[in-house]
């Protein structure tokens, strides 16, 4: 079966294509790439006055299945990428049981194909039970489908730890995720550590938190020569010691979230639950220090870090509710509001939701010249439209942003050349 | 006159007037704990539950009092032996008072911001007795009271607060509420008990009891929490004691008609030495009075408060 | 002023209506032994102070004097909302005394129940008495004056002034109309 997307304008930063061009389908791949493409035999989607990008992908996805799909599970949490124009994401290990070994990796992978949505790419956990005591079988995880490993909702406190595993996950061509903070300096903290926290009364977790354990990962990187990813940069001097470790030749990437680039500490007044993230959300000068680092390629990646969390998880004194948000279906409209604030162009968003993602853990996506999978975001730039939480497709509502309205929303999302989302098939943004 | 406030969760919902306003009604009801008979049918009929999930003697007898004195009928609960709250979510304890339909409730909690829960999703008007290490409003006013009491004004006077500022709700409402009516605030403590950005709260900061106490007008004094401090805030209460405690050498860089404040309970020999806690310049028992006439006020003035008044 | 208001009792007018209360609380309790006047703030507070230098000038006796405020006592809290609370001013004891309560105007006799729970409260006097300026009737309560300045009958809607200058001197007395 072809199918002819046509009429469009294709926004392939990984190849620096930004024109009018078609793409020609067969079979789940591209094969042509051009002006005035026809084929008689093919389904044609027309996408006139919209912009085609290649499938957005986000690596850090919480789709908490198994053992907690009161919260969300494959299916819902694909149906959700989808409506966000993501085709690919990544899903944490720490589910439960948690995704340490080769059949919890292979229950995952098993879901995703029932659900026949988004493609999902399992993580690994770095230690058996997230406890950072002992090494996870990386082998067989990344035979049964991980493309990385991380213990990610907490920190690998134990150096030596650490240094193994990234010895260790670089023998398979893993690259490890940090979770990033030292735990001994969050000391039981809920928010960033500031004036903000101090009138609200409520314990601070300082910025040196994250910063100094970014830059022990980034070292071991340095020192292991593996290939490392700083999930959820939330401050300045994280953005500044990834930056000089890149110019050193670290291999080491970067994501950031929509919140942390969107939000500062100031949303958490009036105790909104819905602004308890970890790590937190911080001043406006770590914000300005993650758009200058997604701006100048520093952070690479935008991720949402998709926490979906039951309403009585949130509905609770600010000290006790869980931390995190949903993101998939705000991190596009969110991440267009820095093209329109000026931050980034309008390719470099999309390189940071696409290709940059797709490189930092090797994926062979992101990009849409002929050859490649046909994973394919088509997007209306100009849809304003307002978020109803009650709309969103996850099983969970925690987001900060419902009401807000938003300019730019996907129309179409293909994965492997079928359509798995139509905006106007559902009715709604 | 509308007083123009359902609930009393912070200091920093009142302005100037406002706080005037609840000393004044405050001055009224003071007399009425004089009389032979302490009550008047203010709040006849009106139920109020004041209800703790933190111990507390001092506060929730002081509360207590007021209400009785206004004839409210009165109903506490304490969380750690209630099967009520035992365990219960806030939530599910929201809905569950809700359906009991008092007037009022005051409530102590761990937590900041769980009256401000309470206030958002329920009818009834909430009085924050006390919230984590946000605030204690009704503590700052009866501080407020005594001060007025003793110095004839607020605006213009210097007031010393030293201790553990930065887990310390009273400090956070007598900051606020001091900086309102225009008097000039020192904090002082080691750096392990100031808070983040201390010094956007509107106070001097200092790390020396002498800088803090020259020519101060109010000296407040805060406990040490001692079961607070952990391994890591304070070495040793002895040397905090040396250092940040109240004595009758230190007392003297005050001016001479300085008034001594503690919100109790006192940690004698920590952070107040027995000489000055026993001494002519503490206003300690006017506090705790004061207290009593400042919830009477804060209780009437929200049970009418929402309504026009001719 | 207003079209709408007529006054109906002016200065010279108010202080002789002034002088015959004074008369006839003197007549009442035989002379001035224990008898105290307590004014209702405000208004009656003032009143009650111009029948103590009238009976003063009268008897030379200076009677003691309080003033009560009635807020803490008013059943209409819920109506109302939060009314400034006055002061209190009650240096004498109440026992064995022949109160008489002064009030400006007496309309439905709710403050007077006020008045006499607070009284109550505070002490136990032998007798309350009560002298008003003006009676404008509509009583709800069973409440009956002892000493009347003047009986104004009015409509229920209409509204009496009791205007007082800066020395707490009562002026003049209004009826205003809706």
């Amino acid at each position: 079966m072809k199918l002819l997307i046509k009429g469009g304008r294709l926004l392939d930063p990984a190849n620096g294509i930004d024109d009018q061009r078609d793409l020609l389908i067969e079979e789940g791949i591209v094969v042509a790439v051009g002006n005035g493409l026809n084929a008689d035999d093919a389904q044609v989607l027309d996408v006139s006055n919209r912009l085609v990008v290649p499938g957005l992908i986000d690596i850090h996805v919480h789709l908490r299945e198994p053992g907690y799909e009161y919260k969300e599970d494959v299916l819902s949490g694909t149906r959700a990428a989808v409506a966000g124009g993501y085709t690919s994401v990544a899903c944490m290990p720490n589910t439960d049981p948690i995704n340490d070994n080769k059949s919890v990796t292979a229950y995952i992978l098993q879901k995703a194909a029932d659900a026949g949505l988004a493609n999902v790419f399992p993580v690994g956990a770095i230690s058996k039970g997230l406890k950072g005591e002992s090494l996870a079988e990386m082998g067989e995880l990344r035979e049964a489908g991980c493309v990385a490993v991380s213990d990610d909702g907490r920190p690998v406190m134990d150096g030596e730890i650490m240094r193994r595993a990234m010895e260790y996950a670089s023998t398979f061509g893993l690259p490890v995720i940090s979770h990033a903070e030292d735990l001994t300096l969050v000391a039981g903290g809920v928010m960033n550590d500031s004036f903000v926290a101090t009138e609200l009364g409520l314990k601070g977790i300082p910025w040196v938190a994250e910063d100094a354990m970014v830059a022990r990962d980034v070292m071991l990187a340095e020192f292991t020569g593996a290939r490392l990813h700083i999930a959820h940069v939330s401050t300045r001097g994280a953005v500044e010691i990834i930056r000089a470790a890149q110019k050193r030749g670290v291999l080491v990437t970067a994501e950031a979230t929509p919140h942390h680039f969107i939000l500062t500490d100031e949303a958490v007044r009036g105790y909104n639950t819905n602004a308890k993230m970890n790590p937190p959300l911080r001043s406006a000068d770590d914000l300005a220090a993650i758009r200058e680092g997604l701006a100048d390629g520093t952070i690479g990646v935008i991720a949402t870090d998709h926490a979906p969390h039951h309403r009585d998880e949130k509905n609770v004194e600010f000290n006790i509710a869980l931390n995190g948000i949903v993101g998939l279906e705000t991190a596009l409209p969110l991440t267009l509001k820095l093209v329109d604030e000026g931050v980034l162009t309008l390719g470099q968003a999309i390189d940071r939701l696409s290709s940059g993602p797709a490189l930092a853990l090797g994926l062979h996506r992101g990009q849409l010249t002929a050859g490649h999978v046909a994973d394919i975001t088509v997007i209306d730039l100009d849809a304003r439209w307002t978020l109803d939480a009650g709309q969103l497709r996850s099983k969970s509502k925690n987001t900060p942003f419902a009401g807000w309205t938003f300019k730019g929303a996907v129309s179409h999302t293909l994965v492997a050349g079928q359509l798995v989302f139509d905006r106007l098939e559902t009715g709604n943004p | 006159m509308t007083f123009g406030h359902k609930h009393i969760l912070g200091m920093d919902q009142f302005s100037a007037d406002d706080i005037t306003r609840i000393l004044d009604t405050a001055d009224s009801f003071k007399e009425i704990s004089t009389r032979e008979i302490k009550k008047v049918p203010t709040l006849r009929g009106k139920t109020i539950i004041n209800i703790f999930f933190e111990a507390s003697t001092r506060t929730r007898a002081s509360f207590e009092i007021a209400e009785k004195r206004l004839s409210a009928d009165t109903l506490n609960i304490s969380a750690s032996t209630s099967a009520l709250v035992k365990g219960e979510t806030l939530e599910d304890t929201a809905r569950n008072l809700e359906a009991m339909h008092p007037d009022i409730i005051v409530i102590r909690h761990g937590h900041s911001g769980a009256p401000h829960y309470l206030a958002e999703r329920c009818n009834f008007s909430v009085v924050n007795a006390g919230d984590g290490a946000h605030e204690h409003p009704s503590q700052a006013l009866l501080d407020l009271m005594t001060i007025r009491e003793k110095k004839g004004t607020i605006g213009g006077l210097t007031v010393a607060i030293v201790g553990d500022i930065a887990h310390s709700r009273v400090a956070r409402s007598n900051i606020i509420a001091l900086n309102t009516m225009g008097a000039r605030v020192r904090l002082a403590g080691p750096r392990t008990l100031l808070p983040t950005g201390a010094e956007r709260l509107g106070a001097e900061i200092h790390t020396d009891m002498q800088s803090a106490l020259e020519g101060a007008d109010v000296v407040m004094m805060l406990r040490i929490q001692q079961e607070r401090q952990g391994r890591t805030l304070l070495p040793s209460t002895r040397e905090y004691s040396r250092f940040f405690g109240l004595n009758p050498n230190n007392l003297q860089l005050a001016k001479d008609d300085a008034i001594v404040m503690h919100p109790g309970p006192m940690n004698r020999g920590v952070e107040i030495a027995s000489s000055v806690a026993d001494g002519d310049r503490n206003v300690i028992l006017d506090q705790v009075e004061n207290g009593v006439a400042v919830r009477m006020a804060l209780l009437y003035l929200i049970s009418g408060g929402d309504k026009l008044a001719e | 002023m207003s079209p709408r208001e007529t006054v109906i009792l002016d200065q010279p007018a108010i202080g002789r209506a002034l002088t015959r209360v004074a008369h006839e609380i003197l007549e009442k309790n035989k002379g001035t032994r224990d008898v105290a006047l307590i004014g209702i703030v405000r208004g009656g507070d003032h009143l009650a102070r111009c029948l103590q230098k009238r009976i003063h000038e009268i008897e030379g006796v200076e009677l003691p004097i309080g003033s009560i405020d009635i807020t803490m006592y008013r059943d209409d809290l819920a109506s109302r909302g939060s009314l400034p609370i006055g002061k209190t001013e009650l240096l004498f004891p109440l026992e064995n005394k022949n109160v008489v309560l002064v009030d400006d105007v007496l309309f439905t006799g709710r403050t007077i129940r006020a008045a006499m729970d607070a009284l109550m409260d505070i002490g136990r006097p032998r007798s309350i008495q009560l002298a008003i300026l003006i009676d404008r009737g509509h009583r709800e309560l069973p409440i009956r004056p002892d000493f009347v300045g003047r009986n104004v009958p009015t409509a229920t809607e209409e509204k009496i002034l009791v205007r007082f200058d800066d020395n707490q001197q009562p002026v003049e007395v209004r009826v205003c109309k809706p």
